[in-house]
């Protein structure tokens, strides 16, 4: 995935900030610097402004006075979308209705004056990469959800834009055509390289398409960073929350030793006093009762069927939720011991 | 972006801004005037009220379309709600038949009145067979009330089963699974759902009863309805600062009657008219 | 469910409205083409009184045909855009310019003759011409085009359409007529139906514009119906139904603009003429 940077467009916002006429604040100002051929994914609840980023970079919306973005050295901040030589897939969609797939795809390079052949031999291309031939004389809609999408990346990328930007393009795909299409698009992404910015809520897709991953809360930019930094080191509760499922423990350190409500935990070099850890269900094992770190009663079994799912009470304060083989039965009520991987804790 | 467009936008809805200043506002505030130019001056407005003449023609008018609006939205509910809620061999004809003479102009509802009503017509006829008196009421009040409401069925039978076709299916079967009857789930559950249409569609109607002109002008030029006589003062007297004021009157009362529908009733009435 | 005697209470109502509405225009189309009213059809049948419609009101056909494709046009090009216009902005001038353009609904048509008479009848020539009964109709009819245009402008997502379009690089202009005309085809047609329906059967506000020389059908009608025998007047009503029927039936058929949905699927609602409004009377 590295290899790829450089060969793409750089994109710099600086300082952007939007405030909406009635007052909301809709980003707070961010800076941020996605480089050429990254695939950089916007992550983050409805509401939190990770839309607003990417029409501002697209320029569907201007920033609050002060804010600029920059495509590689090229101030874009005045220049409206049709000046900016961006692709867009927008969650909708937005393929023009009266329009057949062939036309929709070769009307961006019409606007741009290819000549004839130029456009045909282009859309064909298009319709090869995207493996639609066959619906090149349908209309929009005649096609199925993942047809639309296909052929939307298709018209977008057909200009040879400066930067894809994709506005949660899957969210409207059903669960399984959603894995596949990702998987298609992580392809395409790579072998495009062409630099992406891509808006999504779903922790999964982003986690296998970005590069890098900026996590995002109420307008403002929470994390930014690898897939693994922000699984493995989140910088706030937040993001630890926001990306998989992360358990808390409560208690105070002693010597070294965390002893909270269902037992004791051994940390290193941790000052005395009260302390929250978190780790991963994974980062847990059910151990046996006795010698384990932390006694619990299960609560809830949720078979998933490689693993199951086990919330545990009474080893912290609130509920611990850990993973384990799907083969091992268990029952609610039973008592079981949890040990936690040391390496895998996080204090916050 | 917004900005960027605006300039854009004014060149698009330019012209028929110019058109409407021109040839609607401009003259409307011409009428206004000239109504008020008379010998009597603003008198013209007073006069509407203080002339016998023309109050009666007003209050007229005023009782006419509200009869025309309660006896046109008491059959179309009927129908229109019988029609939405039933479904039979030959439906669809009747809905065509039913919405057949929406496009009649007024003229064209005056001869049908005067088909059914007036001295060759069907109604005579019949009467005559039956009683050997021909009964012959075209050409008056009441056959214009059967033209108005001829006129409006159409329509109202067509906005009602509109909103009849877009209720929750679900409201009446909860009404029923709690118990209350056909005739209570109507009275209880779909009339009140309805109200907004009946609410616009009554207003359309009221609206174009006071306003109509082509039926009346069919059927007899004596009604003393307030459009024939803001004819009859315009062309016959030559009147026309007072014919002016009675316009201007009948579009306030009109307009009047349409802008609190719109409210009373929300967007429905944008819809419909 | 078995039918219930309400069933057939309401039917039998219903058929009765029905019969009200067309027993009085099968009527008209008999008295039309029988030789004499009064005594009825075994007098004969003859189309003599549709040659004589047509020999004495043929230039009124005509002038209502030329008027009402001269009034669609005008709707077009003034209305499509301004309802485009409305359906992007809805601030305070917006909606004054909404007011305004609806407003010839909620004046009767006599005040509009009368106020254009009152303020351009001096102009000799142009009050003589057709274009002055023109003018009336495009106030008339405007809003029933721009309602039909706003209802599909507002049900569809023209905004991302747009900004798709933006995205490949289209401006204002070539958005406007590349995307945005073309998406709104079914609401032109259902506001073309509505305006050319109305402009052929409008009375109100042509009565008082019309000259001796300019006539139109409905005010021809009018006439006959005045001056002519029953059978003359029939004959006449005959012709205006023969010419208004197709357009009721492709107004059934295309009334209800269809909704252009660029994403979701949603089944077509069943279309029918659901054009209500208030119409010449």
């Amino acid at each position: 995935m590295v290899d790829s940077r450089g060969r793409g467009t750089s994109i710099r916002i600086r300082e952007c900030a939007k405030t909406f006429p009635d007052g909301t604040r809709a980003l707070e100002p961010m800076s941020l610097e996605i480089h050429g051929g990254e695939t950089v994914v916007f992550l983050g609840p409805s509401g939190c402004g990770k839309t607003t980023t990417l029409r501002i970079i697209a320029g569907l919306e201007s920033p609050d006075s002060g804010g600029q973005v920059w495509f590689d050295d090229e101030d874009v901040t005045a220049l409206p979308i049709e000046h900016r030589n961006v692709g867009m897939v927008f969650q909708s969609y937005a393929l023009f209705p009266n329009m057949n797939v062939e036309e929709n795809i070769a009307y961006g390079l019409k606007i741009r004056k290819f000549s004839r052949g130029e456009v045909s031999s282009r859309v064909e291309e298009m319709l090869d990469m995207m493996q639609i031939h066959e619906l090149r004389h349908r209309t929009i809609n005649q096609l199925s959800g993942g047809q639309r999408q296909r052929v939307a990346l298709a018209r977008a990328i057909a200009v040879q834009p400066k930067v894809l930007l994709l506005d949660e393009p899957l969210t409207a795909l059903d669960a399984l055509l959603r894995e596949r299409l990702r998987v298609d698009i992580d392809r395409l992404l790579r072998d495009l390289g062409i630099t992406a910015v891509y808006v999504t809520h779903d922790q999964a897709e982003a986690m296998s398409l970005g590069d890098r991953i900026v996590v995002m809360s109420h307008g403002r930019v929470a994390q930014v960073g690898t897939p693994r930094q922000i699984y493995f080191e989140p910088r706030d509760p937040f993001v630890a929350d926001f990306i998989g499922t992360m358990n808390r423990l409560s208690g105070v350190v002693e010597n070294g030793v965390l002893t909270a409500r269902g037992g004791s935990v051994e940390l290193d070099e941790h000052p005395d006093g009260p302390i929250e850890i978190l780790f991963r269900p994974e980062s847990a094992t059910i151990g046996n009762t006795g010698n384990s770190m932390l006694q619990g009663r299960v609560s809830g079994v949720f078979f998933l069927g490689d693993r199951t799912r086990l919330i545990i009470e009474e080893a912290g304060e609130e509920p611990v939720i850990v993973e384990t083989a799907g083969s091992r039965e268990f029952e609610t009520g039973q008592r079981v011991g949890v040990d936690i991987d040391r390496d895998a804790i996080l204090v916050l | 972006m917004k900005d960027r467009e605006l300039p854009s936008l004014v060149v698009l809805v330019l012209p028929v801004v110019v058109v409407a200043l021109a040839f609607f506002l401009l003259p409307l505030v011409r009428l206004t005037m000239i109504a008020g130019s008379g010998e009597d001056g603003l008198g013209a407005y007073l006069a509407v009220v203080t002339t016998p003449r023309y109050f009666e023609s007003l209050l007229a008018t005023t009782l006419l379309s509200a009869g025309v609006t309660f006896a046109t939205l008491a059959i179309s509910a009927v129908s229109g709600l019988f029609l939405e809620r039933n479904r039979f061999p030959g439906r669809n004809l009747l809905i065509s038949l039913l919405t057949f003479p929406l496009a009649f102009p007024g003229v064209v509802v005056g001869f049908m009145v005067i088909m059914l009503a007036g001295r060759q017509g069907l109604i005579g006829d019949i009467t005559k067979f039956l009683t050997g008196d021909k009964l012959v009421f075209a050409y008056s009040m009441a056959g214009l009330f059967v033209g108005y409401v001829y006129f409006s069925i159409p329509r109202v039978i067509l906005t009602i089963m509109a909103a009849a076709e877009k209720l929750d299916p679900a409201l009446e079967e909860a009404a029923r699974s709690l118990g209350a009857s056909p005739w209570r789930v109507t009275r209880d559950v779909i009339l009140p759902a309805l109200k907004p249409a009946f609410i616009a569609s009554g207003a359309i109607a009221f609206a174009t009863a006071m306003g109509a002109f082509g039926t009346a002008f069919t059927l007899a030029t004596n009604i003393d309805v307030l459009p024939m006589t803001i004819y009859t003062e315009f062309t016959l007297r030559a009147n026309i600062a007072m014919a002016a004021a009675l316009s201007i009157v009948l579009g306030i009362i009109t307009w009047l009657v349409l802008t609190v529908s719109r409210s009373l009733a929300g967007s429905t009435v944008a819809a419909a008219g | 469910m078995g039918r219930t005697r309400n069933f057939y209470l309401q039917f039998g109502f219903t058929l009765l409205v029905c019969s009200f509405l067309i027993v009085p225009v099968i009527m008209s189309v008999m008295a039309g083409i029988t030789e004499n009213f009064f005594k009825g059809i075994a007098s004969g049948v003859t189309l003599k009184w549709v040659w004589q419609v047509w020999d004495l009101y043929a230039d009124t056909i005509f002038l209502s045909m030329l008027i009402a494709i001269a009034c669609l046009a005008c709707t077009i090009v003034l209305g499509v855009p301004a309802a485009y216009v409305l359906s992007k902005r809805q601030g305070a001038v917006a909606r004054a310019i909404e007011e305004l353009l609806t407003l010839p609904l909620a004046v009767p048509g006599l005040a509009i003759a009368l106020a254009l008479i009152v303020t351009y009848g001096g102009f000799r020539d142009f009050r003589a011409s057709w274009l002055f009964i023109l003018i009336g109709h495009v106030l008339y009819t405007l809003p029933f085009m721009m309602r039909s245009v706003l209802a599909v402008l507002s049900s569809a997502d023209f905004r991302t359409l747009e900004e798709g379009a933006a995205s490949l690089g289209a401006g204002f202009w070539r958005r406007f007529f590349d995307i945005v005309i073309p998406n709104c085809r079914s609401g032109i047609l259902a506001g073309s139906l509505m305006v050319v329906t109305l402009s052929m059967g409008e009375f109100n506000i042509t009565w008082m514009l019309h000259t001796p020389e300019n006539k139109t059908l409905p005010v021809g009608l009018a006439d006959s119906y005045a001056s002519m025998r029953l059978e003359v007047g029939s004959a006449y009503t005959v012709v205006f139904l023969v010419m208004i029927i197709p357009l009721l039936i492709a107004l059934q058929k295309w009334g209800q603009p269809r909704k252009t949905r660029p994403v979701v699927e949603e089944p077509e609602l069943p279309s029918g003429g659901r054009q209500g409004g208030k119409t010449d009377g």
